[in-house]
């Protein structure tokens, strides 16, 4: 079984981490995971750094710089996760957006995720007509889940257009906006999160996007399966001389 | 491979185009893909657009005979004077288009990218026109070498945001733009200001801009005759002036088009914004296209002394004219494009925007046979570009 659904089939109130590959430092990617993992991390998304992310505000933005300067590629990141699966357990997503994994080669791009036991993608450009049109045969034949997308203001048919074609859990973006966005959950995440309650859809959702500590996050876990931290993580680790000090203090919050 | 003029229902021309947006933008994007043709062929849309472009914008443009500028070179060139327009280049013709069409969707704010300005100067005019708040994002670096432009849009009332990620130019501006249309989506119309970016836009602008080839052929044929030169040529940054000199022209097979790249310190420099020689087939702001990008991906940072030339990538149609073969690129230096855009000066009194000089500077590349006739899209005019012009001429 896909360690994702393993993970939701066993679990509530799933804390999911995201960090980018490559940042603060080159050689960090195993020592985030590892840490993350030991200090109650569910999940974890591992950022592959872009040049031009549109969906990301300044903080992951910066953190993209920063990794791309100290080298990190795709490949150099499959390189780092060649025997990962050693010593972590929790399901890994990867997260980037299209440009690189199709210079990469779409299909080799899969076929590595497998072999490194990454379980699933996310890649917030690729829109769903696209991925069923081109990419959806070859994620599924590697065994990964595709994890998608959908805002406030996604219709009815698209959430379940997604829906259908998604076999792990939906991204609820809590409200209309980019990442690291500190306003307060936008008036409309109430409704939204009642409307899709009622459309009793197959995959639960995991909300992201404005979560920054254990008050929001319990917050999400009211109204979906669990939240996902990213820009309030990879804040923690700027400046930071001990990445594995960095994360404890950082995830003791979470601890009950 | 046939040459497409237009998208399919996915927003592909050949294998260029779609929609590669995040969830975020869906809802805005769709919106404008369903409406945007319904709404441009209303006769009331036609009926205030075309108002607008002959009382606001003083259309037709003249299509002026070169006289000394032909002798030069053997042949009858004519210059489309787009730099005539209001506002002093062809970016008006799109900001006024969708500035009407923003308005039917009922849209209160507009914001919009800008490399030399042009476009930001034109979206502010469109505004401060109709009444509605205006945005500009625009890359330090260019805020800097295009410094009038920046005065201007003040002045209209626009607010003009620096942006100061990435290469601090069009690019950057452009990704700063979609991020801040994702973070405030209601009521909000981005006005893109070239042929690039996530289907319906670069059918849309390109729609409006080929009113273009449209009075070059009606010119062209009560100066000589016939409806069609020999060719074409234009600059191509996004790639909006470009198609709207080729658009009616698509289709006439026997009508060269040159489109004319800004190599920057040349080809093999490092320094350059040619996207069909250096570029490769990837992702860039919502479409798929060529542009010039690492190995693993990442775009890399053009170079061109021309800040409206100076983005890594082209419009997805342009991407499909050059693969289908339709189009012939031409790629032109920093110098080369400086020593074209003086010579105009001298020959026919015309200062052209250092863009349009790289149109210019196309003509020396070409193999011309004796007294063909050539049409030059003069896209914009250079007075935003004195301080470059002096520069060089003092060096
Ligand atoms: C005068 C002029 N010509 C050309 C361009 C390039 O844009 P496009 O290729 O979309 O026509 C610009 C852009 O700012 C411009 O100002």
């Amino acid at each position: 079984m896909n360690r994702i659904n393993k993970l939701l089939a066993e679990k509530d109130n799933i804390l999911s981490i995201y960090f980018t590959a490559g940042y603060p430092s080159f050689d960090d990617t195993r020592t985030v995971v590892k840490s993350l993992q030991d200090n109650g991390a569910d999940l974890i998304e591992i950022g592959v750094p872009f040049s031009d992310p549109i969906a990301d505000g300044p903080t992951i933005q910066y953190t993209n710089t920063i990794a791309l300067e100290n080298g990190m590629t795709v490949e150099n990141l499959f390189q780092q996760l060649v025997d990962v699966r050693e010593d972590v357990e929790v399901p890994l997503i990867m997260m980037s957006s299209l440009n690189p994994i199709l210079q990469y080669g779409f299909e080799e791009f899969c076929k590595k995720c497998k072999e490194v036991g990454v379980d699933g993608l996310i890649i917030p450009d690729l829109p769903v007509e696209e991925y069923i049109a081109e990419y959806k045969t070859i994620v599924e034949g590697y065994g990964l889940r595709n994890v998608i997308l959908i805002t406030p203001a996604s219709t009815d048919d698209r959430i379940r257009l997604i829906d259908d074609n998604t076999d792990a859990f939906i991204y609820m973006v809590s409200s209309s906006a980019i990442t690291g966005t500190n306003t307060k959950f936008a008036s409309d995440f109430s409704a939204f999160a009642s409307r899709l309650e009622q459309m009793k859809l197959k995959n639960p959702r995991i909300t992201g996007f404005g979560i920054s500590d254990k008050e929001s996050f319990d917050k999400v876990c009211e109204t979906s399966k669990g939240g996902i931290i990213g820009s309030a993580f990879v804040k923690a680790l700027k400046d930071s001389k001990d990445v594995a000090k960095s994360i404890g203090d950082f995830m003791v919050q979470f601890k009950n | 491979m046939e040459t497409q003029v237009s998208p399919n229902e996915r927003g592909y021309y050949g294998s260029f185009g779609g929609a590669f947006i995040p969830e975020m933008m869906q809802a805005n994007i769709a919106e404008l893909q369903e409406k945007y043709e319904e709404i441009m062929n209303a006769p009331e849309f036609r009926a205030e657009f075309e108002q607008l472009l002959k009382d606001y914008v003083g259309r037709p443009t003249p299509l002026y005979k070169a006289t000394r500028l032909s002798k030069k070179y053997n042949s009858n060139i004519y210059l489309k004077r787009e730099d005539l327009n209001h506002t002093g280049a062809h970016k008006i013709n799109n900001s006024l288009g969708q500035i009407i069409l923003a308005k039917k969707l009922g849209k209160k704010k507009i914001i919009a990218e800008t490399g030399a300005g042009q476009h930001g100067v034109a979206t502010a005019t469109a505004c401060a026109l109709m009444g509605i708040e205006c945005v500009v994002f625009m890359g330090e670096l260019d805020v800097d070498r295009q410094a009038p432009n920046v005065g201007r849009m003040k002045m209209l009332g626009a607010e003009v945001i620096p942006v100061s990620s990435g290469s601090k130019t069009l690019k950057d501006a452009t990704n700063e733009a979609m991020r801040y249309w994702i973070a405030n989506p209601f009521d909000t119309h981005y006005i893109i200001g070239s042929v690039v970016g996530p289907h319906p836009y670069p059918d849309m602008v390109a729609k409006f801009q080929s009113v273009i080839s449209k009075e070059i052929k009606k010119q062209l044929k009560e100066e000589t005759g016939s409806e069609l030169p020999d060719r074409v040529i234009a600059c191509v940054g996004g790639g909006s002036n470009a198609t709207g000199a080729f658009y009616h022209f698509l289709e006439d097979e026997e009508v060269e088009l040159v489109a004319a790249e800004a190599a920057g310190k040349g080809l093999d420099s490092g320094f350059t914004a040619a996207a069909t020689f250096k570029g490769v087939s990837g992702i860039l702001h919502g479409s798929k296209t060529l542009f010039m990008q690492t190995e693993d991906g990442q775009v890399e940072e053009p170079h061109s002394i021309s800040a409206g030339l100076d983005y890594p990538g082209i419009g997805p149609a342009l991407a499909h004219w050059f693969e289908s073969g339709r189009v012939k690129y031409e790629a032109v230096t920093d110098d080369h494009a400086m020593k074209a855009g003086m010579e105009l000066c001298k020959l026919e009194g015309i200062i052209p925007a250092v863009e349009s000089a790289h149109a210019l500077a196309a003509l020396d590349n070409l193999d011309l046979k004796p007294d063909e006739i050539i049409v030059v899209n003069l896209s914009g005019r250079g007075d935003k570009d004195l301080k470059t012009y002096l520069d060089q001429l003092e060096s």
